[in-house]
């Protein structure tokens, strides 16, 4: 980084206020150690509500059974699959930063990595909790997993996509939480060495395994870390085909599309980024981290959210063109049905939301604004919940035979469910904040030089030749 | 053997005298750092981490083990009729396959990397003051031309330490 530091004037610096290491550490290390503000306890009130109305709900939705929810024969997936695809895409974004924007050495993506990567545990646990209670039985959940069993042994249907589905969110919920641990280590040993002594610092003595910054160690960890960069890649990408798969493989008009996994994992990447978004305004502003977290982050990302919604866009289109141009009467239909249909209105929703509004971001002065990316950040997450509502429910609601049609409206029970895991999601994530280092420490101090003029050298004064012995 | 430990407060300084002691001929026993310094390890003459085998060899199980088990349990083991499709369906195991390879590599790099590094979770650790804050360390081998060297390349301080760290 030493030669980065003189590099030219044509690149801003990441971190925009001149910071020594130490004040890095402060900054970030800093607001954790304090005690939480009053706007932290209001939100967390409102976001353990939240999770209390959940656990109620599902409490209630396994004690009397799955019955509780509008489904039918007909409409036989709506808010609990729509919930599940949703949170699964979100937590795309985190991996998407933390990995892919590593494998590119885009050095912007230091100051929200982690927080990034928080953001995609927490939402692959919301997503992992729908199949969980839509089995109806969950507590034989454990027999997705092939294990040698006594009923023969009769093992798991290998050919079918929803035990992909299993084996793809496992290993990435596995992988994500290894990876955020493995860039964690270092940053918790900061804390570490920060504390007084007592019992936190006993619990992160045990956390930071033993952490000393040598420089052999870390130079087999940048070896660990661009291993699990690379590992997280493809998994990514992955997961999100094997979520389509789940559509894709099957014969329903309007899911039995090639098209399906670029188009899902496009779609995950820009409502994760939307997720991302609103988070990080909200945590800057709450935390007084605008000099890492700065414009230039919020700005990128927004490019990121202009070219995926255009991806999005062009598979909405596609998908309309092939529709009418494959012959086909009944994938005709479904699409026409979409448009025009009893469920237009949803349609037309994540049509706005998703391929109008994030054209706004092409105008700088949006783009540079925190309160319209954040109001559009919420309009791209309401649309892209839409997407898959409207993927699920309008294929399904109306199929081949016009005689097994059918409709569906969600219960109370199906929203307070949908609102519970927002309030798991936002729970976990206050929790992260106040509880570990939301901001890799390590990583921005490897950045703090960049695009700066070197400070000047101090002066090469011997040092007090040998002071004391140890 | 006595050490002699150098603290800096900038990477470059800490660099600048890592490439000094080594061209002189002083064995480096380690540096400590707040962050990976990069060119620390050419600096130091470190080799590269052999991780990447590990990771690639774990891969490879992963995928032969997730492959094999699939086309036993599914052909041999309890073959079971899925709506007319052959018992060892080889392109609709693929997905499964990739999932645990990914898997095993990601934990078999993760586990071997805190075993050769012998970290383990409580492990007691002394690391010298502030290196983990904001301070740069060297640590060399005791002698005359080391403590030359090092007290002229800006070091904070400069400490004699008995024994390994």
């Amino acid at each position: 980084m030493a030669d980065h530091a003189s590099v030219s004037s044509l690149r801003e610096p990441l971190v925009t206020k001149p910071r020594t290491l130490a004040g890095i550490t402060d900054d970030i290390l800093g607001q954790m150690q304090r005690r939480p503000t009053a706007r932290w306890w209001i939100a967390f009130s409102l976001a353990a509500a939240l999770l209390l109305l959940g656990v109620g709900t599902v409490t209630y939705e396994i004690l009397t059974g799955i019955g509780t929810w509008g489904l039918n024969r007909t409409v036989g997936w709506a808010f609990d699959i729509t919930n599940f695809v949703f949170w699964v895409g979100i937590g795309h974004a985190g991996t998407l930063i933390s990995a892919i924007l590593f494998l590119f050495r885009q050095k912007w993506r230091t100051s929200i990595n982690r927080s990034a990567e928080a953001m995609t545990l927490f939402a692959v646990m919301c997503a992992g909790v729908f199949p969980l209670i839509h089995m109806g039985r969950p507590w034989v959940g454990f027999f997705v997993f092939p294990y040698p069993n006594d009923r023969g042994p009769l093992w798991v249907n290998f050919r079918s996509p929803l035990l992909w589905d299993v084996f793809a969110i496992s290993t990435y919920f596995t992988v994500s939480a290894v990876f955020w641990f493995v860039g964690l280590v270092p940053d918790l040993a900061t804390v570490r060495d920060r504390l007084p002594p007592g019992l936190k610092r006993r619990i992160f003595a045990v956390l930071a395994m033993g952490w000393t910054g040598s420089a052999r160690i870390w130079n087999r960890y940048e070896t660990l870390y661009m291993l699990l960069a690379g590992l997280a890649t493809p998994l990514v990408l992955s997961v999100h085909t094997i979520v389509s798969m789940d559509f894709a493989t099957s014969v329903i008009p309007g899911w039995h599309t090639t098209i399906f996994p670029p188009y899902f994992v496009a779609g995950a990447v820009f409502s994760g980024f939307a997720m991302v978004l609103t988070l990080m305004i909200v945590a800057r502003a709450v935390m007084g981290l605008d000099h890492l977290i700065t414009q230039r982050h919020l700005e990128n990302m927004a490019k990121i959210i202009i070219v995926t919604g255009g991806i999005v866009g062009l598979a909405y289109g596609t998908e309309f063109f092939i529709a009418w141009f494959s012959g086909s009467a009944y994938e005709r239909f479904t699409f026409i049905n979409r448009a025009t249909g009893p469920f237009a209105w949803a349609y037309w929703i994540m049509v706005s939301c998703n391929v109008i509004s994030p054209q706004l971001l092409w105008f700088k002065k949006l783009r540079t604004s925190t309160v319209a990316l954040f109001v559009l950040s919420l309009v791209i997450n309401v649309g892209m919940w839409f997407e898959r509502f409207v993927i699920i429910v309008t294929s399904l609601h109306r199929d081949f035979l016009p005689s097994s049609w059918g409709t569906y409206a969600p219960t109370k029970i199906e929203v307070f469910t949908l609102l519970g895991s927002f309030g798991l999601f936002f729970t976990l994530f206050l929790l992260f904040v106040r509880a570990l280092p939301v901001i890799s420490i390590g990583e921005v101090k490897s950045v703090l030089g960049y695009a700066r003029p070197k400070l000047a050298a101090p002066p090469a004064e011997p040092a007090s030749s040998v002071l004391e012995v140890a | 053997m006595p050490f002699l430990q150098a603290s800096f407060d900038d990477e470059a300084l800490l660099l600048r005298a890592t490439h000094a002691v080594r061209r002189a001929g002083v064995e480096i026993a380690d540096a400590y750092t707040p962050y990976a310094v990069h060119g620390l390890e050419e600096a130091m003459g470190l080799r590269r981490s052999r991780l990447t085998w590990v990771c690639f060899a774990a891969g490879l199980t992963g995928a032969a083990c997730a492959m094999l088990f699939q086309v036993w349990s599914s052909a041999a083991s309890w073959p079971l009729n899925v709506g007319g499709k052959p018992f060892a369906s080889v392109p609709a195991f693929i997905p499964v396959t990739f999932e645990l390879t990914v898997l095993s590599a990601a934990l078999a790099s993760a586990f071997f990397f805190f075993f050769r590094s012998r970290l383990y979770p409580g492990r007691p650790a002394a690391p010298p003051p502030q290196v983990t804050d904001d301070r740069f360390v060297l640590v060399v081998a005791d002698s005359e031309a080391a403590r030359r060297l090092l007290s002229t390349a800006g070091a904070v301080s400069l400490t004699r330490a008995e024994g390994a760290l």
